[in-house]
């Protein structure tokens, strides 16, 4: 059992949890993710890693809820359990890694963090800023009630906030706040985009065009997450690729994002009835990915 | 009971074709006391036992049959405990028409004995009368770890904690063993009543078992040393799926066994618990080993209309003639000299069918078999919304790229000595579809045994 040190209610529907993981915790790194279970009935849900601390061996994640079992998820509590934490899996991010620290720091570096993605670019994002890589990051979400880590990401960066309905920041999305940068003559070589497929597609269309490297953080549906199952196939560069092991970060540039986004809505069905079990008689918020309340 | 023919073997009580059709319940029901003892009857106890050496862990095959005669199968556990430490396991799932059975002399002129069902009555007989296996060997306080509770996991630990080790084995997923909890059904064998007291008894010998800990990424193997451990085994079974590289397989609808069967085995999709699983209507299984045959009858137990496709011929199959027995009982269909040549789609890649072509055998190929080769202009689709692709899989990439000095082959499986274990790293042993690629259950508790036996040498020769 792994105890839930800390729980933080972040933004509607978002929550953070600080949870006791030692070995996890010493071996992780940025980009990394890890596989979650609530009690001995609950799915495999994989979670990158939003912060670690290996001294204390507590490993922090952010979810979102999106389905019953992220909700059942949320009921957990300071000092209640999880039955199953697991990880580090999938390969770091390559910009965090020591022995690349030189070429890091030789880099222009923008990271474009959208919604739930805020909370994987931070760990990037404040790992470079612990061994003196200055970065941007463009931050986006819908509105300013969804926005969380701001504090946080101004602290360990220079951090860009834009908002689809101009709630807060730049009005604007996180493709439309990369091009005023570089209307600004900002120019960067490295971009990291993490967030919705959709976010992440449209932002490869942008960089491609601009001419920057992009790497994208891929969340494909996974059962195990340690290389058995193949549920998270994807196609990158024509070939097969599996997230959990190859991945989850890809060049993305090379990423097939409709068939990637195509094979997310496998579930959706089998979810949003178990969502519509879950929550009888209550008001439904979206999330059932049949009604588009979430979108 | 009438005059038993002792050409022929015991019938076991099976469940109805038709009922066990739509239920997950333990297809053969096993044999009563008085069935098993008639059975062992017709062991003719032969001097030079050909059965032992068909046995990828030498079981001792006529003594406990000797015993189960004389009707004391506490004695025939022990004999068969001393050999094998899954045989409740073994007795249900290994393919003894290729092994044990194939090699028995009654098997000339009749029925071989049914040394499969011989054991798992025992086996059976000894944990519901709460008998285990037994270790006196005084603890040495070596540590050796194992990574991995699988069949050849599971099986190294225990024939080393009965050595006297101190064995620690290291699971990546969140329950103990392996195979056989994400992979082999119910249905086939039960999770409850048979794996679970399995793993306790490996567990009753000493072995400390630690799930969730991925070694190549949560813990290295240079760190299990460092960690004090002085030997290593690794048994991490098979890895990723293989797919055809045919159009269409990227669809919706289109699933690797493994993840068919991990949802519903390992994650028990078929008792509604939280993890979803595409029930299917009608159900394409391509492939024909026993994987196939386990998906194929898992997605009848759905629901679904299933047809396995295979390119060869029934003689070919390479599953257990039991499950393709049991398969065709059950109402699975099987297309045979087929072969996938595209999987067909609606707008939103949903899968619509597929499109399969008409083979034939030529001649034969490297591996004896004779080779499938297309029908021209024979193809032809048949309507479908689910596949389910079991063709293999290819070796786990976690322990073998953060393992300095630990080689592998071109297939990327660890190469290891066949009759030890042994690696190109010192004190590390490995074993099972880690080495081999996928295997059967025996075979890698085969592996287990003689590299148990090699880490053993490896201590003594220190001294």
């Amino acid at each position: 059992m792994y105890l839930i040190r800390k729980k933080e209610m972040l933004a509607d529907r978002i929550f953070l949890m600080e949870v006791e993981a030692p070995l996890v915790a010493q071996s992780c790194l940025p980009g990394q993710f890890v596989i979650v279970r609530t009690d001995a009935e609950s799915e495999r849900i994989p979670l990158t890693i939003c912060d670690y601390d290996a001294k204390e061996g507590t490993v922090t994640i952010v979810v979102q809820m999106i389905g019953a079992s992220t909700e059942k998820m949320e009921e957990l509590n300071q000092g209640d359990s999880f039955h199953d934490f697991v990880g580090p899996l999938g390969n770091p991010s390559d910009l965090c890694i020591e022995e690349n620290l030189e070429e890091t720091k030789k880099k222009h570096i923008v990271f474009i963090a959208g919604g739930l993605g805020t909370a994987p670019v931070y760990c990037q994002v404040k790992w470079l800023h612990d061994h003196g890589v200055k970065v941007d990051v463009i931050m986006g979400s819908k509105n300013k009630d969804l926005l969380f880590f701001v504090d946080k990401m101004n602290a360990v960066s220079e951090n860009h906030i834009c908002t689809d309905d101009g709630s807060y920041g730049f009005h604007g999305m996180g493709t439309d706040c990369l091009q005023a940068l570089y209307d600004e003559g900002r120019r960067f070589d490295h971009c990291v985009a993490i967030g919705p497929m959709i976010m992440m597609k449209f932002v490869c269309k942008l960089t491609e065009k601009l001419g920057i490297h992009t790497v994208v953080s891929m969340n494909p549906v996974m059962v195990d997450g340690t290389g058995m199952c193949g549920a998270c196939r994807l196609i990158v560069d024509g070939k097969v690729k599996f997230a959990c092991v190859d991945g989850p970060e890809f060049d993305g540039h090379k990423v097939d994002f409709d068939l990637a986004m195509k094979r997310m809505a496998q579930y959706k069905t089998e979810e949003g009835r178990k969502k519509l079990e879950f929550e009888e008689g209550e008001t439904h918020h979206g999330g059932c990915g049949l009604c588009g309340g979430d979108k | 009971m009438a005059v038993q023919d002792m050409m022929k073997r015991v019938p076991v009580a099976e469940q109805d074709p038709k009922v066990r059709a739509k239920n997950f319940d333990e297809v053969c029901l096993g044999y009563t006391e008085e069935e098993a003892m008639a059975e062992a009857e017709r062991c003719l106890n032969c001097k030079n036992p050909r059965c032992v050496g068909g046995c990828p862990v030498s079981i001792n095959i006529p003594a406990f049959i000797q015993e189960v005669k004389q009707g004391d199968f506490e004695k025939a556990y022990e004999i068969i405990s001393e050999s094998s430490s899954l045989p409740a396991v073994c007795g249900r799932v290994c393919p003894q028409e290729t092994q044990c059975e194939g090699v028995c002399v009654r098997g000339i002129k009749g029925d071989p004995v049914a040394i499969g069902k011989l054991e798992r009555f025992v086996a059976d007989w000894a944990r519901e009368h709460g008998i285990s296996p037994k270790s006196d060997a005084p603890k040495n306080g070596h540590k050796v770890a194992v990574i991995g509770a699988g069949p050849s996991g599971l099986t190294c630990a225990g024939d080393l904690a009965k050595d006297g080790y101190d064995v620690t084995i290291f699971e990546a997923l969140h329950e103990a063993g392996g195979v056989l909890v994400y992979g082999i059904p119910e249905f086939r064998l039960p999770k409850e009543k048979v794996v679970k007291p399995e793993v306790e008894n490996v567990e009753k010998l000493g072995v400390k078992i630690e799930k969730n800990v991925i070694i190549g990424k949560t813990l290295t193997i240079d760190q299990l040393f460092e960690r004090g451990y002085e030997a290593v085994f690794i048994g991490s079974g098979a890895g990723l799926p293989r797919f055809m590289g045919i159009p269409g397989e990227q669809a919706n609808g289109v699933f690797s066994a493994n993840e068919f069967l991990t949802r519903n085995n390992l994650m028990k999709a078929y008792l509604d618990e939280d993890t979803p699983i595409q029930k299917g209507k009608k159900v394409v299984v391509v492939g024909g080993g026993n994987v196939a045959m386990d998906a194929a009858r898992t997605a009848l137990r759905l629901g679904a209309e299933v047809h396995i496709v295979y390119r060869r011929s029934e003689a070919e199959l390479p599953a257990r003639r039991e499950e393709v027995h049991h398969a065709k009982e059950e109402g699975v269909i099987f297309d045979l000299l087929q072969n996938p040549v595209e999987i067909l789609t609606d707008e939103n890649d949903w899968v619509t069918g597929i499109r399969l072509i008409r083979m034939e055998l030529g001649e034969p190929d490297e591996s004896g078999r004779r080779r499938p080769v297309e029908i021209k202009g024979s193809e032809y689709e048949i309507s479908c919304d689910t596949v389910i692709m079991a063709l293999g899989t290819s070796p786990n990439p976690l322990i073998a790229s953060t393992t300095k000095g630990l080689d592998i082959n071109k297939r990327g499986c660890i190469i290891a000595e066949e009759e030890t274990g042994k690696t190109s790293r010192d004190a590390v042993y490995a074993g099972g579809d880690a080495v081999t690629g996928a295997a059967t259950v025996i075979l890698a508790m085969g592996a287990g045994k003689n590299a148990a036996k090699a880490i053993d040498n490896y201590f003594k020769s220190k001294k």
